[in-house]
């Protein structure tokens, strides 16, 4: 595109000091908050910020990885689970919590073999990892019984674990992490991963990651095995998705099957396509907008939210293919362009 | 004897299964290059219309035809206001169609509530040894059969089939020799969705109609046509072939959840072997 969208550097650049400055903001206002808001406000802003990671998750992997997966719930619920399971048996959470984004990320490891090295195409890619994911919670639903135990704890089916440990300092264990605390910890991680994953984008890695992206042929061509970013790329994404899902369970002390459903799936789309899957901040903001809309729609009993999201998805593909956020840059470059355009037609020669 | 007579039949209705819920997406994906999410609420939507049919008093095996003309005549619908605008962007397509399906579950749960919805046909059983084995099942699997065999005929031996698939493999041409591409594509969509439509009505005396029952088939439905290839029909039927067959003995043995999860096993295996799927390698075929 020869306009060039407000608001949007090309992902291979350092990022500018204003950026800086609005990362530092953004972490300011966040960690402000519970200056200004209550507990039941700060309760389900948390759970926003959770899923805001999860959002990340996506929109690294689709936005400058081009791959569309789907089985990010997988992962947010594999690490969901993993914490739950490890945290009852250890009663221990600082290894549970290390152990729910490792286990995430060698599953994707293993997953990813098979799909990327099997080269198969971005579409395929996308639908397997969807299986993969509808697969999983038929199988974690299916473990109702007295038998589907690990270590201690039992799995539950579809009742899930209800008894997920709350967060202990590292180096304290007997105090637990109360709402505000998990509060600073999901803004705290929230941020870090959002900085840590741009500062990604501008290494060696991240550049040849996007380079995937644009053209993979002509990246292999001069000499990168794109295979193994690709791989590599899916791994992070799935690590990060992993954190997500552990404090999720966290969050509400409580990890279940419905982290793998399909609707949950659904909405990491929503989110990320409405803020706008070619930027990392459209996607945490898509997650709050959409996410807040979800909640509201369930206390005014409309009926379905599913009919909404629904709606709401086929309108963003159909319309406004690039997400809110780029969108209103768009129109911002439009209209910066036509103003110095018609300057330029009124200046004397 | 009774063993195998039972295990066959156990095979062959877990094939049928595959065939019925894979045939349509084998339509509209495999020949279409559409990737429909929404598949599996068009078979939702077959199994409500047979059960709104019959409850009005309509006869069962009236109901089926009545229902996948219904459901033929929504895909339609769908694709002149969405699916047309798509064309050639996969993953757009994949998206919206996504979106879709969560608006036809809404819809649905909207509508008719939660709660699944049933019909009753009451065939009687046959007895084999020891085992009783439901009649109205016999009859899905000849469904089945009846199915593959007349999409079959009307793709190789119809004019309209001809059309079809040249238009399939080069629309510009097709276009060129006076083919009005808009509406193939439009009836072959169609055609599609009746036929996931039917296998959805055929399947509701069995399985019920409820709103996420799409979600159960989903899967399946995409394993079986990714792993089939580029050739929607020969690759459908060794597909479901391999897949009933694992699916059939494991269920039997061990619960259907390891059953869906064997087969999920094998395909990953599988396309990491043979990425283009069975019939990649083939040149000629349907």
């Amino acid at each position: 595109m020869a306009l060039r969208i407000v608001g949007l550097s090309p992902p291979s650049q350092p990022p500018r000091a204003w950026w800086w400055g609005f990362a530092a903001l953004f972490a300011a206002f966040l960690l402000t908050m519970p200056i200004y808001f209550d507990i039941a406000v700060l309760f389900s802003v948390t759970n926003y910020l959770v899923l805001a990671l999860l959002a990340l998750s996506m929109s690294f992997l689709w936005g400058y990885g081009g791959m569309l997966s789907f089985g990010q719930t997988a992962f947010f619920g594999l690490g969901g689970y993993t914490y739950a399971v490890m945290a009852l048996n250890l009663h221990e959470t600082t290894g549970a919590m290390i152990v729910a984004i490792v286990l995430p990320m060698l599953f994707a490891a293993v997953l990813g073999y098979f799909m990327i090295y099997g080269r198969i195409s971005d579409i395929y890619f996308s639908v397997i990892t969807l299986v993969v994911t509808l697969i999983l919670e038929k199988g974690i639903r299916a473990t109702s019984g007295d038998q589907y135990v690990v270590g201690s704890v039992r799995l539950n089916g579809q009742n899930g674990i209800p008894t997920t440990p709350a967060l202990q300092v590292p180096w304290n264990p007997k105090v637990q992490l109360e709402i505000d605390d998990v509060f600073y910890l999901a803004a705290i991680l929230l941020v870090l991963t959002y900085v840590g994953l741009r500062l990604l984008l501008i290494t060696r890695f991240g550049r040849i990651l996007v380079s995937i992206r644009d053209n993979e042929r002509r990246s292999a061509l001069l000499g990168y095995d794109t295979r193994r970013y690709k791989l590599l790329a899916f791994v992070i994404a799935a690590g990060v998705a992993g954190l997500g899902g552990a404090m999720w369970g966290v969050w509400g002390n409580f990890v279940g099957p419905n982290m793998f459903n399909l609707g949950q799936a659904a909405q990491v789309v929503i989110w990320v396509i409405v803020g706008g899957k070619s930027t990392l901040i459209g996607p945490i903001g898509g997650t709050i907008a959409v996410q807040y809309l979800t909640d509201w729609l369930g206390t005014q009993g409309v009926g379905q939210v599913s009919l909404v999201l629904g709606i709401v998805l086929m309108v963003m593909v159909m319309l406004f293919q690039q997400g809110l956020l780029p969108s209103v840059g768009l129109i911002a470059a439009m209209a910066r362009d036509a103003l110095s355009g018609a300057r330029r037609h009124r200046a004397p020669p | 004897m009774d063993d195998v007579a039972i295990y066959a039949y156990q095979i062959g209705l877990s094939f049928a299964i595959f065939i019925l819920i894979s045939l349509g997406l084998a339509v509209i994906f495999g020949m279409m290059r559409v990737i429909n999410l929404a598949q599996g609420e068009f078979l939702m939507l077959g199994a409500y219309f047979c059960t709104l049919i019959t409850k009005a008093g309509v006869d069962l095996w009236i109901s089926f035809f009545l229902a996948a003309l219904a459901v033929g005549v929504f895909g339609m619908i769908v694709e002149r206001v969405m699916i047309r605008y798509l064309y050639g962007r996969i993953l757009d397509t994949l998206l919206a169609t996504w979106g879709l399906s969560l608006f036809l579950v809404g819809g649905v749960t909207t509508i008719f509530g939660p709660q699944s919805e049933s019909v009753a046909a009451t065939l009687g059983q046959v007895t084999v040894g020891a085992f009783g084995i439901s009649l109205y099942n016999l009859v899905v699997i000849a469904f089945a059969l009846a199915l593959l065999l007349g999409t079959y005929a009307l793709w190789r031996y119809t004019r309209f089939g001809l059309v079809v698939r040249g238009t399939m493999q080069n629309p510009a041409m097709a276009a060129a020799l006076g083919v009005n591409t808009g509406l193939v594509y439009t009836l072959t969509f169609g055609f599609g969705s009746a036929i996931t439509g039917l296998a959805g009505a055929v399947l509701a005396p069995i399985v019920g109609a409820a709103p996420p029952m799409g979600v159960f088939f989903i899967g399946k439905a995409f394993i079986t046509v990714i792993s089939a290839g580029h050739l929607p029909l020969l690759g459908t039927i060794s597909a479901s072939g391999l897949y009933g067959v694992i699916d059939g003995v494991v269920a039997y043995i061990s619960s259907s959840v390891i059953g869906e999860m064997t087969v999920l096993f094998v395909a990953i295996i599988l396309l990491r072997l043979l990425p283009l799927g069975i019939t990649g390698r083939m040149r000629r075929g349907i």
